[in-house]
């Protein structure tokens, strides 16, 4: 198992936002994460990423054990995510913001970046070089030179997806990417994802467009109210009573 | 390895060297006294503009490093140990060249530590402070870190007025020359005048390549990421909390080397300079100078130093700048000089070139 959840329970004062929750991801698969708004779907995300602290339980990625390691350690794994409001970095160009991507990837510190280290020269080429080959196959390539600011909404997406590539991640979080996205723009988006999968990079999708979901992943798991409802794969997930009463609705099964 | 970044640093040597041969020509070397002043307050202001522009963390405290530099390096120079001279421990240090003995205007014998030995130690004292201070002050954000560091400022000044050693609210004076090498000496005397002009900023440009080597590295781009948002800084691995600890700790050396410098320069230093209207002034200079953009900086910094210290803005010196912050932070939170404005400026001109160009062969041709 790539990621390995056992018995997490996250709480917000006198709300249960994520109650008792285990469930674990394979290598090479899409899973999605689906259910009502509030079912803790984000907060899911936040304690796989060390973004927030479970209260108990424990999160395996690996078979380490990352639960009490820092944010920034836990992305150095191997576990990149892209945001639900898209998190770019204001005022520097679409190329560097991807070009931040590959921070775990470089070494050049403090030191031998005020002396300019020749090892660091050939580094910023590598990064450059490999920042343009994901912006490329993402179709970004164009604007390389562009304010990360001045882009449409979709492609904005694309960007936070590239940063997150660039760090060359095991596992790939993404909150929501087809919010706020055109049907055109999602139908591209879900062959965006298909294709980092076949690069063997896993995927765990939290996301509302239920078509998407259901076409593209190969486990999905449900939550409602900070529990689980169900898992399973998604032809059986849409025909799953409880999931229909509490989530889907009976005209969309 | 990119060249590219260095190359503004080839126009700034001939424009120093343009201002210093113009003073010479008319009898003005008097203005480079205050040039070489300013150059040394730039240092601050670089150092500021790395945490603040880049790294994005403000610090109303930087006159407090400033002033750790100049008060370790004026203590340990001025402090005479002329009792001990004859023992041993004094004679090995001196014969290692950490002590030295000199006379003072009174024909009076001094043996006090090595300006070199001062100025290394006044940067691993700051050094130490920066840390110290910087660890638990950058958990916070915006206007809290402003307060903390604004609150770490105000102690330093009262300490050095508060303290026999730092001369009290006289501050200290007849600090020695600083050798830099046998032939380079920092010193205000008038017949240096030229020598110092070229050493101060021979210091500027050192600072200059280090924030430039910074910024266009890797962790330039991370310290930019952590200004953007931090959360997803962290999420794409950036230690973000050791990231801004060392910006900070760097930005206080750059202060502290000014201040070391400026003491030197001047003969003493006094508490006035750890005052917090002194890193109002810093901060207010970096939004001036366009926060992000080092060029702009170091030019505000050695203009507006440069008119402050010619007493241009005379007592409403500072009402000026606190004028400068809050419009600044009101009309122009991100600055005002950009990089990208000089390549603007340079295409509007020749824009305007060319139309000039034609309407002249237009006029030519009718006159034809």
């Amino acid at each position: 198992m790539l990621l390995n959840i056992q018995k997490l329970n996250r709480f917000f004062g006198g709300l249960h936002a994520v109650n008792d929750i285990s469930f674990s991801v394979r290598q090479g698969i899409i899973k999605a994460v689906i259910g009502p708004n509030g079912a803790g779907k984000t907060t899911l995300f936040n304690l796989i990423t060390g973004n927030l602290k479970p209260d108990s339980g424990d999160i395996f990625f690996k078979d380490h054990r990352i639960t009490p390691l820092k944010e920034h350690r836990i992305a150095a794994l191997g576990i990149s995510r892209t945001f639900q409001t898209t998190k770019l970095f204001s005022h520097m160009t679409v190329c560097r913001n991807v070009m931040v991507g590959r921070h775990i990837r470089t070494k050049a510190g403090f030191i031998s970046s005020i002396l300019n280290l020749p090892f660091t020269w050939k580094e910023e080429k590598e990064i450059r070089l490999k920042s343009l080959e994901i912006l490329r196959s993402l179709e970004l390539a164009d604007c390389e030179d562009e304010d990360a600011h001045n882009l449409s909404f979709g492609k904005q997406r694309l960007v936070e997806i590239a940063r997150a590539l660039a760090a060359e991640p095991e596992l790939l979080l993404l909150d929501e990417p087809a919010a706020g996205l055109n049907i055109h723009e999602t139908e591209k988006l879900a062959e965006i994802i298909l294709q980092i999968k076949n690069r063997g990079i896993t995927i765990l999708l939290v996301e509302h467009d239920i078509s998407l979901v259901m076409g593209i992943s190969d486990e999905v798991f449900v939550l409602d109210r900070g529990k689980m409802l169900a898992e399973g794969k998604p032809e059986d997930i849409q025909k799953n009573r409880d999931v229909i009463n509490t989530y889907l609705g009976e005209g969309d099964a | 390895m990119d060249v590219k970044r260095y190359r503004p640093i080839a126009v700034l040597l001939i424009i120093i060297v343009f201002i210093q041969l113009i003073c010479t020509f008319t009898g003005t070397e008097f203005f480079l006294t205050q040039i070489i002043m300013a150059a040394y307050f730039s240092l601050v202001i670089l150092g500021l503009c790395l945490l603040m522009g880049h790294a994005g963390q403000i610090s109303l405290g930087h006159a407090g490093f400033f002033a750790i530099g100049g008060y370790t390096s004026a203590t340990l120079t001025t402090i005479n140990l002329i009792d001990i001279a004859d023992s041993g421990v004094a004679g090995f240090l001196k014969g290692a060249g950490i002590l030295f003995l000199r006379k003072d205007i009174y024909g009076e014998e001094i043996l006090s530590f090595s300006p070199w030995v001062a100025f290394i130690a006044a940067l691993v004292v700051t050094i130490l402070i920066a840390f110290l201070i910087g660890i638990p002050v950058l958990r916070l954000k915006g206007h809290y870190l402003a307060m903390a560091t604004l609150g770490f400022g105000m102690i330093i000044t009262t300490i050095v007025r508060g303290t026999r050693i730092f001369g009290e609210a006289d501050g200290i004076s007849s600090v020695p020359a600083f050798d830099l090498l046998p032939v380079l000496r920092v010193t205000g005397k008038s017949i240096y005048r030229i020598e110092n002009y070229y050493i101060a900023w021979f210091i500027v440009i050192i600072a200059l390549i280090i924030s430039l080597n910074l910024i266009n590295s890797r962790v330039g781009r991370a310290l930019r990421a952590i200004h953007g948002s931090e959360e997803a800084a962290r999420a794409i691995g950036i230690d973000t909390a050791r990231y801004k600890l060392y910006t900070f700790v760097l930005s206080a050396v750059f202060a502290a080397a000014g201040g070391v410098f400026l003491t030197h320069y001047n003969g003493g230093i006094g508490p006035s300079q750890s005052s917090v209207m002194k890193s109002v002034r810093y901060v207010a200079i970096v939004a001036v100078g366009g926060m992000d953009n080092i060029w702009g900086c170091l030019f505000m910094g050695i203009l507006l130093n440069f008119l402050t210290l010619r007493g241009f803005f005379g007592t409403l010196e500072e009402v000026v700048f606190g004028g400068i912050l809050i419009v600044f932070m009101l009309f122009f939170p991100r600055g005002i000089l950009k990089p990208g404005m000089i390549t603007s400026f340079r295409n509007a001109i020749r824009k305007c070139g060319l139309k000039l160009f034609r309407m002249r062969g237009k006029s030519k041709q009718n006159a034809a």
